[in-house]
């Protein structure tokens, strides 16, 4: 306290402001500067994904066979043509509103993934925790099954499974890739708010709760969540970066975004078999996928330091 | 306004019928409330714990009523008992009745009894530490139990807070509705858990050590606080307490429980003055006293209180009691009448033909 004052002369000690838990996270967040960059990494990201097409000098399917043409029937390297800055693909593709796309994709992943995620999860986890006994061991067996299963199978199998109905079609097929990828990664979140929920009802406030007659569903939502509720953001940001590997891990093999639509692990898959003479469709969408991979990692573990500072120096 | 006519009661008829609604609730219940015969136990692996054992006492409109007796006795379970929050399982209410109000709150449903917890009886705890949210704000958790019960407007449960932030001795109440518990004090989060408690003028509080958790200083600001505001609502008090200077200072009767039981019962007077259980004596032979001589070492109850599973037939205090005698071991003594109206006590060695006169 004493140097902020020194720091700044003249300014008034001014009446303390009322500091939640929230204000306080934010505080130590901000003085984590590799979470600092994970943020601003996620950012331009989200900015990527939500504006892109508007920012494109192509549409992503759009041909300019032109140009391909004029290069001896070669895609162009980044920066032959400053029409196509980051190059084209075999089909005179532009790369970078390709890869604007793909941003467009994995964002929408990395959130829709997580909404099916906390949607599952934390109901299920609420449930299990806070009635225990026979309900919370059925629950977790249930989850233990979810988790021990192989989840790419399971994906695949989703896939193919709802292909052809009206779901499988929806979003040009990439809503059904979502939901599979998040009913195998709903686990670690419903495991967690189980944990926490099985010590938080056992607290005094949860007694006093009941001692005022607040109804069972409202101690559950009102109480005890808002208390679970920091381990379960630092999981939910952790687990976007799986999400994204795991939607550009099926797009490489052939499931989920169909063409023309690009994904990062699709154009990946496109620039696969040229990769020793253009190297750069397999480079430049392999770095965005490290760089959102990252991102969100180091974002993810920024937040655990921030919203539980008793964990760090213990690991 | 003919109709209206017709609806008016000449004098004779209304105070026929006032008279007779007051009689009726007299005859229900001269008592607030009354508990009888209640045995709550603990069903756990090694055994059935009964930890209350056919209690039973009552509590008049507006009375303060003190609980004491060392830890583990069964005082908190009594009171979790009366408002059903003994934790089940493994804990369960096996038998009794709490009449609260001409009501007996143990045949309520779960939801009537939700709607009573907080509205008619409020419960102050023991840890103001932990028995406040620490992720919601003091103005909401005050506020809680106000838009439970009593359906009032946002606006009008808001003024409601500051009005009772303000009675329970919070200065700048308006501005720290706000705050969250860890930016108050244990003496002014006790402040707040006593708000809550009083939010919806209730008709009784259950104190459960209400200022263990507290220094002594605050302790007295905190007991003065219950005791004045309790008279000001006319709110009945159970308090629960180890401490038997606050049960003397607080109290118009006291019980004193030992192992599950009720021991001795008496007004706070009789029971500070002329106690007839060895048990009573030696709790008051332990308090430290003025007089004392400097270096003498504080006076204690040998032993500790027994378990409570597979209790035999006696009387459960023997195996520390000095006075014990065989007739002691062989059957547990009722609680019986005194001199005094209104006393009782459960010990063969002070009653009728007694070897203690």
């Amino acid at each position: 306290m004493a140097t902020q004052t020194q720091s700044l002369p003249g300014v008034a000690i001014t009446a303390r402001r009322s500091e939640g838990v929230w204000r306080d996270a934010f505080g130590r967040l901000r003085k984590n500067k590799l979470a600092l960059l994970g943020a601003l990494g996620v950012f331009l990201l989200l900015f990527a994904g939500i504006f892109g097409p508007l920012l494109a000098p192509w549409p992503y399917q759009v041909q300019d066979l032109a140009a391909v043409v004029a290069n001896n029937n070669l895609p162009l390297a980044p920066f032959q043509n400053p029409s196509h800055i980051l190059g084209t693909d075999s089909l005179g593709r532009d790369i970078l509103s390709r890869l604007l796309d793909g941003a467009q994709v994995s964002m929408t992943v990395a959130f829709v993934v997580q909404l099916v995620v906390l949607f599952i999860g934390v109901p299920l986890g609420a449930i299990a925790g806070w009635f225990g006994g026979r309900i919370d061991t059925y629950l977790m067996r249930i989850t233990d099954i979810f988790y021990a299963f192989p989840d790419l199978l399971f994906i695949i199998l989703l896939s193919v499974a709802f292909r052809e109905t009206a779901f499988g079609r929806a979003l040009n097929g990439v809503l059904l890739v979502f939901v599979a990828i998040g009913l195998t990664s709903w686990v670690t979140v419903a495991r967690l708010i189980r944990g926490q929920l099985l010590s938080l009802k056992e607290t005094e406030f949860v007694e006093a709760a009941r001692a005022i007659g607040v109804s069972d569903r409202n101690i559950v939502v009102k109480h005890l969540l808002p208390n679970a509720i920091g381990p379960v953001i630092v999981a939910v940001t952790l687990g976007i970066p799986t999400a994204i590997l795991a939607e550009a891990t099926l797009a490489y093999i052939g499931i989920g975004v169909q063409p023309p639509r690009a994904s990062w692990g699709t154009l990946i898959a496109d620039g696969q078999p040229y990769i020793r003479s253009y190297p750069w469709l397999t480079v430049l969408p392999g770095i965005m996928i490290a760089t959102a991979l990252m991102s969100f990692t180091f974002l993810g573990d920024g937040l655990r330091d921030a919203l539980d500072p008793k964990l760090k120096g213990k690991q | 306004m003919e109709e209206a006519v017709s609806l008016e009661l000449t004098p004779d008829e209304a105070a026929r019928i006032t008279r007779e609604q007051r009689e009726t609730k007299a005859a229900k219940s001269k008592n607030l409330l009354e508990v009888r015969n209640l045995s709550t136990h603990f069903f756990t692996p090694d055994g059935v714990v009964r930890a209350v054992d056919d209690v039973s006492f009552e509590l008049g409109y507006g009375e303060t009523l003190g609980l004491v007796g060392e830890s583990g006795c069964g005082k908190s379970v009594t009171a979790l008992s009366l408002t059903r929050l003994v934790p089940n399982p493994p804990g369960r209410i096996v038998a009794g009745s709490v009449v609260f109000d001409g009501v007996d709150l143990l045949k309520l449903s779960e939801d009537g009894m939700r709607k009573l917890r907080g509205k008619e009886i409020g419960f102050i705890f023991q840890d103001p530490l932990t028995s406040l949210n620490p992720t919601l704000t003091i103005g909401y958790q005050i506020a809680e139990a106000i838009r439970q019960h009593m359906g009032l407007s946002k606006k009008a449960s808001f003024d409601r807070v500051v009005e009772l932030l303000a009675k329970v001795g919070i200065p700048r109440a308006r501005d720290r509705l706000n705050d969250y518990p860890h930016q108050f004090s244990g003496g002014m989060r006790q402040r707040v858990m006593i708000a809550i408690a009083l939010s919806c003028d209730p008709k009784l509080i259950l104190a459960d050590e209400p200022t263990t958790a507290l220094d002594v200083t605050i302790q007295a600001q905190i007991l003065e606080l219950i005791s004045v505001l309790s008279d000001e609502f006319g709110t009945a008090v159970l308090l629960i307490t180890h401490d038997l200077g606050i049960a003397a200072g607080m109290c118009d009767r006291v019980n004193v429980m030992y192992a599950g039981r009720i021991v001795e019962t008496g007004s706070v007077d009789v029971i500070f003055e002329r106690p007839r259980m060895p048990y009573a004596w030696g709790l008051l032979d332990s308090l430290p006293r003025l007089d004392d001589v400097r270096g003498d070492r504080l006076r204690t109850i040998e032993g500790l209180p027994p378990l409570l599973i597979n209790v035999p037939d006696a009387c459960r205090f023997n195996p520390r009691c000095n006075f014990a005698r065989d007739a002691c071991r062989d059957h547990e003594p009722e609680l019986t009448a005194r001199e005094e109206p209104g006393h009782f006590a459960r010990c063969w060695a002070t009653d009728k033909g007694g070897w203690i006169p």
